[in-house]
């Protein structure tokens, strides 16, 4: 078993190292970045203690935030940052319908917990993760489990949180990482 | 211009106190634990997007490059708790399923 | 407006009463795993608005960022530490 984990970690490495410099970098750029908004100022000091430090961090962990990085995955990005306004205006929108909920004076003959399942057929790890988180911050569904191979099991306070879940919202997961069936 | 400004803040910090309101209204009237967490994790995020949205409004009316960087350490904060918001939700409700407990569901339906 | 942000700060602390009572007498051990977490993301807005009413928010809103991932991960601390014990739970049937 332990040889095995090995085994498996040596090929991720060795396949990973041709784009090591690539996450690199992206890795520099990313912590330059967060120094940057963080500290708030632009001593030429601080500056370069900004530069060693945020190059430190991204030579040790170049491997772990943007792992296997390539160019072609920037239309991922691009196409999740078309993909974020849509969330935000499906959590406002739905965020309502929880505040009327709340507020009704008859609560509990309106809401109606149960917990419903649903086959996804989505295949990478940071799809389902996607996918759950945008269902948790829809309000009316919590995702309880998701399985590595797609499965979902979704408590929903009410019928109509519940009814439309696995359509619209997966297919837009599914576009931006481009797992189209 | 100024008036502006200040009537948007209000609208926007007002909204947000109306969604914090709904939260914790909500945590107290929900029948059970699993129902209490719709209002808890997901009122108070967009409670908190609302609010920042009101404060760096404020910021606008006196623009630099430091107050540039204020709002964007702002957002900051909204942007993780947009990431941790359903992740700590998602932890509460794994622990509460691990332990076995039953969710709530309505006496008439079941007859 | 700085009238108006204290109002502000003073009615959010007053919500913050509702979650309290959860806390304090939450049926289940989650229930007030979920009041902490709701009071602690009020806690953050409201050390923002503390900044402005100082005038200090350049300071204040590194406080604010610090103390919302201090809430995440104590929530996420709890809840795991709250996984295996089963049994706990029998108590919250409220019929």
């Amino acid at each position: 078993m332990k040889e095995n984990r090995s085994e498996k970690q040596g090929t991720w490495s060795r396949k990973k190292s041709g784009s090591a410099l690539f996450s690199f970098c992206i890795t520099f750029v990313f912590m330059f970045v967060t120094w940057i908004i963080l500290s708030g100022k632009f001593d030429p000091l601080l500056l370069g203690l900004g530069i060693f430090s945020s190059a430190i961090v991204a030579w040790f962990f170049h491997d772990l935030l943007f792992a296997g990085a390539t160019m072609e995955q920037a239309g991922v990005f691009v196409r999740f940052c078309r993909y974020m306004p849509w969330l935000v205006m499906e959590i406002i929108k739905a965020n309502f319908h929880m505040l009327y909920l709340v507020f009704h004076p008859r609560m509990r003959q309106l809401i109606d917990p149960h917990i419903i399942q649903f086959q996804t057929g989505l295949k990478s790890d940071i799809a389902i993760t996607t996918l759950a988180n945008a269902i948790t911050l829809t309000p009316g569904t919590v995702t309880i489990t998701a399985t590595s191979e797609g499965g979902f099991r979704v408590h929903s306070i009410d019928r109509k949180s519940a009814e439309g879940l696995p359509g619209v919202m997966r297919d837009r997961v599914a576009h931006v990482y481009g797992e189209n069936r | 211009m100024h008036i502006l400004i200040n009537i948007a803040a209000i609208f926007f910090l007002a909204m947000g106190l109306i969604f914090f309101l709904g939260g914790a209204v909500g945590i107290i009237r929900m029948p059970d634990f699993y129902s209490r967490l719709h209002p808890a994790g997901k009122l108070d995020t967009l409670g908190i997007f609302a609010m920042v949205l009101g404060l760096v409004i404020y910021n606008l009316h006196h623009f630099s490059i430091e107050v540039l960087l204020l709002s964007i350490k702002m957002f900051l904060i909204v942007f993780f708790v947009f990431l941790a918001s359903p992740t700590a939700t998602h932890s509460i409700v794994d622990a509460g399923m691990r332990a076995g407990l039953r969710p709530w569901t309505r006496k008439t339906k079941k007859e | 407006m700085i009238y108006f942000f204290s109002c502000i700060a003073v009615a959010l602390c007053l919500i913050m009463v509702l979650p309290l009572y959860r806390c304090l007498f939450g049926p289940t051990v989650l229930d007030r795993l979920v009041g902490v977490n709701a009071i602690g993301s009020k806690t953050v807005v409201l050390l923002l608005l503390i900044g402005y009413l100082y005038g200090r928010v350049d300071m204040f809103v590194d406080i604010a960022l610090a103390y919302a991932f201090l809430n995440f991960v104590a929530v996420l601390a709890a809840s795991r530490y709250f996984h295996k014990r089963k049994g706990l739970y029998e108590e919250s049937f409220m019929e």
